[in-house]
């Protein structure tokens, strides 16, 4: 039987309340929300804490996806399954639709939420790619007060961000531009795995022309990786099979991925080249209404 | 710590380990051995009960947290000593051989079937794709769940019939 080392079980009631017990607490305490990610990491001893502070009571208060003319605020409790099933995060922000079919499994997704999932820093997950893709912010707040920082601050290493010890992450925000659409590919081993890479795009056009384009990569390196090489290959030119293949090849050479049982690093490569061609492909097609 | 939250209906109040997971609670401190432990890492879905309504895996939900929520489980299924029609589809169709997904899969299927009564059987897969069966090929299983959809579509067509003079 795999059960947790012993802990002390702290049920938080609203922000303000986890920040106080986080205070209190100290740095062996630990935030859990879904639990999909923390949970397992505490059986299998990789994670230690001494006090966790269940945060599932603030889904009132963390738990929206609201749309407003120039971006899209996404609650850190915000359940995979809601983002899944909002028709207006769809409309604006089609990846993320792409993404959640794909992430874990229908049981899973009613439990896991965006902030646990960003927050675990996996290298492999997805919605952190997505969130890559977006540019997206994230509104962090602690005794002090709030803080936004983006994907790129956010992360520190694989499993390591920029939430402090006595902070909780309790928004993202991604800004919204006309004339875009997004998409997002994945290949796993099998149903419901982690990625052995995937893949978000974020394209935008004002006629025949790519204004400006946004990959981001999961499971090629230590973070989700964002390739501001392939944006400045795609600026400025039209849409064509040639040039998302030649994206593609930017996405490839400079991705990091490693060697595991996922994958060799010549796989992964591949992989990083075609789905980003994959995405780039859908994601102008969208923006043309060929495809939703 | 103590804590009080709904099982099938019924109020229980224990005195628990915080690192209790919900799968042991339901099986050691409840008898309810109707739902399995299986993988231990919510990959094989043998534990899924109902956490308000919506289906979960309880290997990976402490039961600390559904204090205080309702949890069904697949002994709540059955209603006044009759089963339920994804239980009888199961039976029909050969939905089970081992019987070890099996309560997990009955609390996915119903689920389901409660959002979407008459779903397409890639809609079943995807419905079930959290949950791993090693006897069936599945193909039994969806057409359990199949079974169940045109028997409560058939029930509650008979129900208008009837009420029609």
């Amino acid at each position: 039987m795999q059960l947790p080392a012993p802990f002390d079980y702290e049920r938080a009631t609203s922000v303000d309340h986890t920040i106080q017990l986080l205070d209190r607490l100290g740095g062996t305490a630990r935030i859990v929300a879904g639990g999909h990610s923390l949970l397992p990491m505490m059986k299998l001893r990789l994670v230690h804490v001494e006090y966790l502070i269940d945060i599932n009571d603030l889904h009132g208060e963390l738990g929206y996806i609201r749309v407003e003319p120039t971006r899209i605020r996404i609650g850190a409790m915000t359940r995979h399954r809601e983002l899944l099933d909002s028709p207006e995060l769809r409309r604006a922000l089609p990846i993320f639709h792409d993404a959640e079919r794909v992430i874990a499994d229908p049981l899973v997704r009613n439990r896991g939420t965006i902030g646990g999932s960003l927050c675990q820093a996996d290298p492999s997950e997805d919605l952190s790619a997505v969130c890559t893709t977006l540019n997206a912010s994230c509104v962090i707040r602690g005794r002090g007060g709030e803080r936004v920082v983006t994907m790129a601050e956010l992360y520190r290493g694989p499993y390591e961000t920029a939430v402090g010890p006595a902070e909780i992450l309790t928004e993202i925000r991604i800004p919204l531009r006309a004339g875009g659409s997004s998409a997002f590919e994945k290949v796993g081993r099998r149903a419901g795995d982690w990625a052995v890479v995937s893949c978000g795009v974020a394209v935008w056009l004002d006629g025949a022309v790519i204004t400006d384009a946004r990959v981001g990569l999961a499971a090629v390196g230590p973070n989700t990786t964002g390739i501001p090489a392939v944006s400045q290959a795609l600026r400025g030119r039209a849409p064509s099979e040639t040039l998302f293949a030649a994206a593609g090849a930017i996405a490839a050479e400079y991705c990091t991925p490693v060697d595991d049982q996922r994958g060799s690093v010549d796989y992964k490569r591949h992989l990083a080249a075609e789905l980003t061609r994959r995405a780039l492909r859908r994601a102008v097609a969208r923006i043309d209404g060929r495809e939703l | 710590m103590q804590l009080t939250m709904t099982v099938n209906g019924e109020e229980v109040t224990a005195e628990i380990e915080g690192r209790l997971l919900l799968v042991h609670f339901l099986r050691d401190h409840l008898a309810l051995t109707g739902t399995h432990w299986g993988c231990d890492t919510s990959n094989c879905g043998a534990c899924a009960v109902w956490l308000d309504g919506e289906p979960v895996k309880s290997c990976t939900v402490l039961t600390a947290m559904a204090a205080g929520h309702e949890v069904r489980t697949v002994e709540g299924l059955e209603q006044f000593g009759e089963l339920d029609a994804i239980q009888r589809g199961f039976m029909e169709c050969h939905g089970l051989q081992c019987g070890f997904c099996t309560p997990g899969m009955l609390m996915t299927a119903r689920a389901l079937l409660d959002l979407n009564p008459s779903p397409s059987e890639q809609e079943i897969r995807e419905a079930i794709s959290g949950q791993i069966c090693r006897c069936t090929g599945y193909a039994t299983i969806v057409r359990s769940v199949q079974w169940a959809a045109a028997e409560e579509a058939g029930a509650r067509t008979s129900i208008i019939d009837a009420g029609t003079p």
